[in-house]
């Protein structure tokens, strides 16, 4: 009993270091945005958890040795969630935090949307929505190719698999049996214009994806414990790429931003911003 | 009688014995690797070639992602496709990240023939010429096609090879320099210069013996790499003779016309005509016809040198 006791808590105890990490990386997200006056903090929030699972818990990276021979790679296909990206970059060590705080200033190398080669860490330059997925799977048939055991992981928006060449991706990545590849689709049920179903209907996104031959996982994505666990079964299901649908609220952590398709891509004023703050618990 | 291949196949037994060399280097096509030869290639190497099905815009991203992991990378399909379907993805996943794939596109221009319109393209030299970083080439025939190849398999980065479908005189011999980026001086003349790219340079060459029965010394240049543009040897034409004709099956909005006549007119101003595809849509025909209906033959390059001497 005392095993599984002190086992338990040693589960415990990682999910709420994750979570506290998170956190942080929505208060880096809320002041990258406001210090650039524009940016995407509704889908960068919502994507918090998983890219800080995955960077924190899931992936083999380095920060010290961004390039790694077999590193796992992770492909942010929904782009304008870029200020996530960078920030949990920032948390993980790959470069200081302050650097991320010239997001769209003229010769920041923290370009509005990620641009590979300017940030270390950052595997391909997104922002055209679904080209990462594309991309992903070439990295995933290049390490099988090497022999690599580099898994590849690549997150997409609802939103974004309105995109053609996302179904093209998942046909590939189902016939090729790319299975040292997760997608994560950040299911946060909005898009610029609405609603994913009053624009242009995505659902039901898990059927869908099975019926291309993928091993689909439906998760809580705002849910530590349960991204965590997502990860772990993808990585058992073998001859087939899995995807976890993660089920998220698009502003996640900040009150007035959370479930408000207006918080898609802008930025909060001082006010705004003080209420972020105090509501994360961030400094100003 | 002239040895006649298409550049695509050229291309083709060209890839293979890249292949044996090159054991990084990956064959992606869409569902017309018989067409384009890659078929050879994935005979030889089944592990190495992927195809993506009719999905050229996956083709250009997966492509992508495979070369910002290491891999050389070839990617076919036809011209129409590559660079017209698949654009933006080329754009925003090659180019934008200089990513290690050469676009070997082929059944460009009005020599597809048959198949008509919707698959005769005459803009992708200006598509890709316009994305930074991309070198551009338009081999004339099968010996230049082959070395070019080589070449840019050689070099990092995004590279667009333009290939045909007919078969085209073979004008170089093997022991032939070509060189990537550096036209090639195929005819000396004082009166006009030709500057010719692809399937072009052949006729460049019957029509220089026209002009020359009427008197006319024609000099001829064929300008296999579009993109870097071989600056000096057109200057020095433009210096030289009396003006430039350019010709290209292509548009003569954007391409091969276009950026002889932007440098020209930066460096030292020319006469310059064009002949190329004038603002219109193929149609369905034989080659031939369609070369003549549409004004891309020796006879329209001996026309045209005729308005600048």
């Amino acid at each position: 009993m005392s095993y599984h006791f002190s086992a338990y808590t040693e589960e415990m105890m990682k999910t709420n270091e994750l979570k506290k990490i998170a956190n942080d990386v929505r208060i880096d997200i809320i002041k990258a945005i406001h210090a650039a006056g524009s940016g995407h903090p509704g889908g960068s929030l919502s994507a918090a958890d998983i890219m800080t699972a995955l960077y924190f818990e899931v992936m083999d990276i380095d920060p010290d040795d961004p390039e790694k021979k077999d590193r796992d790679k992770f492909v942010l296909s929904k782009g304008h969630a870029g200020p996530a990206l960078y920030a949990v970059l920032a948390e993980r060590g790959f470069f200081p935090k302050e650097d991320m705080m010239t997001l769209r200033k003229l010769g920041s190398n923290f370009q509005g949307h990620p641009s590979r080669g300017r940030v270390p860490g950052v595997e391909m330059s997104t922002g055209s929505l679904g080209q990462g997925f594309a991309a992903a799977n070439g990295m995933a048939l290049a390490a099988r190719l090497d022999g690599s055991k580099s898994r590849t992981y690549v997150m997409l928006g609802d939103g974004e698999i309105q995109e053609g060449i996302v179904w093209e991706a998942a046909m590939a990545a189902a016939h090729y049996k790319l299975d040292n590849l997760t997608a994560v689709l950040d299911n946060n049920g909005l898009q610029i214009d609405g609603r994913n179903e009053d624009v242009m209907t995505v659902a039901p996104v898990g059927e869908k994806f099975a019926g291309f031959g993928w091993n689909v996982i439906q998760i809580d994505g705002n849910d530590m414990d349960q991204i965590v666990e997502g990860f772990a079964k993808a990585r058992q299901c073998k001859g087939r790429p899995t995807i976890l649908i993660a089920k998220t609220h698009k502003g996640q952590g900040v009150s007035f931003m959370t479930d408000q398709v207006g918080w898609h891509g802008k930025a909060p004023d001082d006010e705004q911003y003080a209420q972020a703050m105090k509501e994360l618990g961030g400094e100003i | 009688m002239t040895e006649k291949i298409a550049t695509r196949e050229a291309y083709g037994k060209a890839l293979v014995e890249l292949g044996k060399k090159n054991s990084n280097l990956v064959v992606m096509d869409a569902d017309l690797s018989g067409s384009t030869k890659t078929a050879g290639f994935k005979k030889e190497f089944p592990d190495r070639f992927f195809n993506m099905g009719i999905a050229e815009q996956d083709l250009m991203g997966t492509a992508a992602g495979l070369a910002l992991s290491g891999k050389t990378v070839c990617a076919s399909t036809f011209a129409m496709f590559a660079a017209g379907r698949a654009y933006e993805i080329i754009r925003n996943a090659i180019g934008y990240t200089h990513a290690n794939v050469k676009i070997c596109a082929t059944h460009a221009g009005i020599t597809v023939g048959e198949d008509g319109a919707s698959h005769q393209t005459f803009e992708d030299l200006a598509l890709m010429r316009v994305i930074p970083g991309m070198t551009v080439v338009n081999p004339s025939d099968g010996v230049s096609a082959a070395r070019l190849l080589e070449q840019i398999v050689g070099i990092d980065g995004p590279c667009y090879l333009r290939l045909g479908r007919s078969a085209v005189p073979v004008i170089y011999k093997d022991t032939d320099e070509i060189v990537l980026g550096r036209a090639v001086q195929l005819k000396d003349g004082n009166d006009v210069t030709v500057i010719a790219t692809g399937i072009m340079v052949n006729e460049a060459l019957i029509a220089a013996e026209e002009l020359a029965a009427a008197g006319i010394s024609a000099r001829i240049i064929d300008m296999h790499t579009i993109k870097p543009l071989d600056e000096d040897i057109i200057l020095k034409a433009a210096g030289e003779t009396k003006g430039i004709v350019t010709a290209e099956e292509h548009s003569v909005i954007g391409g091969l016309g276009s950026a002889v006549a932007s440098l020209t007119s930066e460096k030292h101003p020319a006469k310059i005509a064009m002949v190329g595809q004038h603002d219109t849509f193929g149609e369905s025909g034989k080659p031939e016809e369609l070369k003549k209906k549409y004004g891309m033959t020796a006879a329209d390059i001996v026309a045209a040198a005729k308005t600048i001497v």
